[in-house]
């Protein structure tokens, strides 16, 4: 009994030592950079100062936070709409198919994403597969501009997050008590009906979570707008990337990084305190 | 035991009958030779059964015997894979479970877990577009039927299992189905909380007028509640009947056993004395038996009698007794005492036969006498009140 107790905790703590010297830690570093100012020789100075953060809201870095928000927004609402059906599908298929159709979903998680990306130049390019086939079927005459546009940047990110989206998805979806929508038959709500009063309200937890997991990384995923959207479009990521190894700027890129940071997480705070007001205006 | 009514032996009333004794003789719910088969398997087969309106109807069987099945069916949640389906007089084979006047009260109740219980309750009729005023006062007269008035605004996680079966209830009748399906709904309440259901549910049912089918593995429920009984076994109808007919005329030995404490005889036919009376050997002994069944002189025949449906003597009283044997003249088994089991109001003997057959025979406490009046080892002759014997052809 000893020797299981002890060994936990040296399971549980060990995770806690992760977290602490690979998170906590780190972060802590950047959360005090954040607030000096660029060194001459060094990477900072020791002096103190607010003024990174001044500087996030000049007009040019907001506007660029702000378009970099609307388009993680996007990607994650594309991933939504796309996941969604394939999440329902996934829950919906015979015991012996979902494995199969789960490890689908897998499978582009053994090869790295920068791979993936580069693979989808290789598909959107002026000669590339999309093009070619396009052309073949004689849909086109010209190739289409797909690199280096806002669209490829979409396809880019909703390629790579699709199953962040997907998996909470289809774990909430599984969650669903098939009863209970035998039971929304039952008293008179045909399938659609089903779905929007039992099975969205149902799987709201996982939308949440689906959609954190895309808009969050879709904020900072700098090389696929890099890759895909060229120079145009400037995301969070992209600046805070060229902050620390274009500019080498690093107590700027720590504030912009913290700001994000805690951006998200008051963004998940309203969402905590949303939901909690929600459930005790029921319970009145 | 004296004044325990009883159908002549044989007397089965037909179905229409029954419904016209009882002044229902609209059927609600009419299967024709319905069967249902899973890949390949036969979960229902060849089951006709009409369902009167406004009667309280159960499915009694084992698990897997296809009762729920069966309410499913009716429910609109299974395809008939032959036979046909009639509700009010329409075919609804192809109507799915929406379009359906029949609602039901599952299981595990089904509650919607993120609405509260006004909203759960009042789900069938905002599907069914009613205004908003009708619907506030349907739900709380729903709601007041089933005793839980003021908590609305609870959610079915705040509710006590009793409470949530209350409002699945509330939630099904609050549409007015032609038919409500209870699926083993007190199956998940403990037993106390069950008895007070049960008897709530028929009064609700009286008061409501709505026809009820009930799926049950438990016979004391499905006695105490039902008008009929349906008893089931391996997608099989075995008998349909009163609570009555059930227990006092089962068809065979297997609705026998299902329902309650039996003891079965073997026996051989030896004689006819009349159009429904039979002299036999049953167990060693020679008796006289009534049965309107056509048996044949040397059929081997089973005799089913409940516990309480047996005499029982002692040997030395009966010597000193005329009038005591002569209670003995139809049969008379001699036997031994082997174990006497207490039960507060009653006391069951176990009797171990001269052939070595066992039987179980269950007697009431003497008004002036508080003692036993059998002990263990004491020779004992065993009879019954002639015409409570059910007489079957020997099954395999």
């Amino acid at each position: 009994m000893k020797n299981s107790s002890s060994f936990r905790r040296l399971l549980i703590g060990s995770t806690y030592f992760w977290m602490a010297g690979l998170a906590l830690v780190p972060y802590l570093i950047l959360l005090g950079a954040s607030f000096l100012e660029r060194g001459e020789g060094a990477l900072v100075s020791s002096h103190v100062t607010s003024a990174n953060y001044l500087h996030l809201l000049s007009p040019t870095v907001f506007s660029m936070a702000l378009d970099s928000i609307g388009l993680a927004g996007i990607a994650a609402l594309l991933c939504l709409l796309a996941g969604y059906p394939f999440a329902y599908v996934l829950a919906q298929s015979s015991a012996k198919l979902q494995p199969l159709l789960l490890l689908l979903v897998m499978i582009p998680f053994w090869t790295n994403s920068l791979i993936r990306t580069y693979a989808l130049v290789m598909m959107l390019k002026a000669d590339g597969v999309v093009n070619t086939l396009l052309l073949a079927a004689g849909l086109i005459d010209a190739p289409l501009q797909l690199m280096y546009t806002p669209l490829a940047v979409f396809i880019g990110l909703v390629y790579t997050l699709l199953p962040f989206m997907i998996l909470p998805l289809y774990a909430a979806l599984k969650a669903v008590d098939p009863r209970l929508l035998e039971a929304g038959r039952d008293l008179g709500a045909g399938r659609v009906q089903n779905f929007i009063k039992i099975t969205v309200p149902l799987t709201m937890p996982g939308i949440i979570a689906g959609t954190m997991l895309v808009f969050l990384p879709a904020l900072g995923m700098f090389y696929i707008s890099d890759i895909l959207g060229g120079a145009r479009s400037m995301l969070l990521g992209n600046y805070i990337r060229d902050q620390f190894l274009v500019f080498r700027d690093i107590p700027m890129g720590s504030a912009a990084s913290v700001t994000m940071t805690l951006a998200m997480g008051l963004l998940l705070l309203l969402y905590h305190l949303a939901s909690r007001r929600l459930g005790k205006e029921m319970l009145q | 035991m004296a004044g325990k009514y009883r159908l002549k032996s044989g007397e089965v009333p037909a179905e229409s009958f029954f419904l016209e004794i009882c002044g229902l003789n609209k059927a609600v719910v009419e299967l024709n030779r319905v069967c249902k088969d899973y890949g390949g398997q036969r979960a229902l087969s060849d089951i006709s059964l009409t369902v009167a309106d406004g009667e309280f109807l159960s499915l009694l069987g084992p698990s897997g015997c296809g009762k729920t099945t069966l309410l499913r069916l009716i429910g609109g949640f299974e395809d008939c894979t032959r036979g046909s389906l009639l509700i009010d007089g329409q075919a609804v084979d192809q109507s799915p479970p929406e379009k359906r006047a029949v609602n039901t009260v599952f299981q595990n109740y089904a509650l919607f877990p993120h609405m509260t219980v006004f909203d759960n309750v009042a789900f069938g009729l905002r599907m069914a577009k009613k205004p908003a005023a009708e619907i506030e006062q349907s739900v709380a007269q729903a709601l007041e039927l089933v005793q839980l008035a003021g908590m609305e605004r609870r959610r079915p996680t705040e509710l006590s299992g009793g409470q949530q079966q209350r409002v699945a209830i509330a939630r099904a009748i609050v549409n007015k189905p032609r038919v409500l399906l209870l699926d083993e709904p007190m199956s998940a309440l403990d037993h106390r909380l069950r008895k007070q259901m049960q008897k709530e549910l028929k009064q609700l049912q009286r008061t409501l007028g709505i026809t009820f089918i009930l799926v049950t593995h438990d016979q004391d429920e499905a006695f105490a509640m039902s008008d009929r009984v349906v008893v089931m076994q391996h997608g099989q109808i075995e008998q349909i009947g009163t609570p009555m007919e059930i227990y006092e005329e089962p068809v065979n030995l297997y609705v026998a056993r299902f329902v309650g404490d039996i003891n079965v005889l073997d026996g051989v036919i030896r004689e006819q004395t009349g159009p429904s009376t039979f002299k036999a050997l049953v167990e060693g002994a020679a008796v006289s038996l009534k049965s309107m069944r056509p048996l044949s002189l040397g059929q081997p025949i089973h005799l089913l009698l409940r516990p309480e449906d047996f005499r029982l003597e002692l040997e030395q009283d009966m010597a000193e007794s005329q009038d005591l044997s002569a209670k003995f003249q139809q049969a008379r088994l001699k036997g031994t005492v082997r174990r006497i089991f207490y039960h507060g109001a009653t006391y069951d003997v176990e009797v171990a036969l001269e052939s070595g057959a066992r039987v179980q025979v269950t007697e009431f406490f003497d008004d002036d006498s508080e003692n036993l009046y059998f002990k263990p080892g004491d020779s004992v002759a065993l009879g019954w009140h002639e015409g409570w014997e059910v007489v079957l052809p020997h099954e395999k």
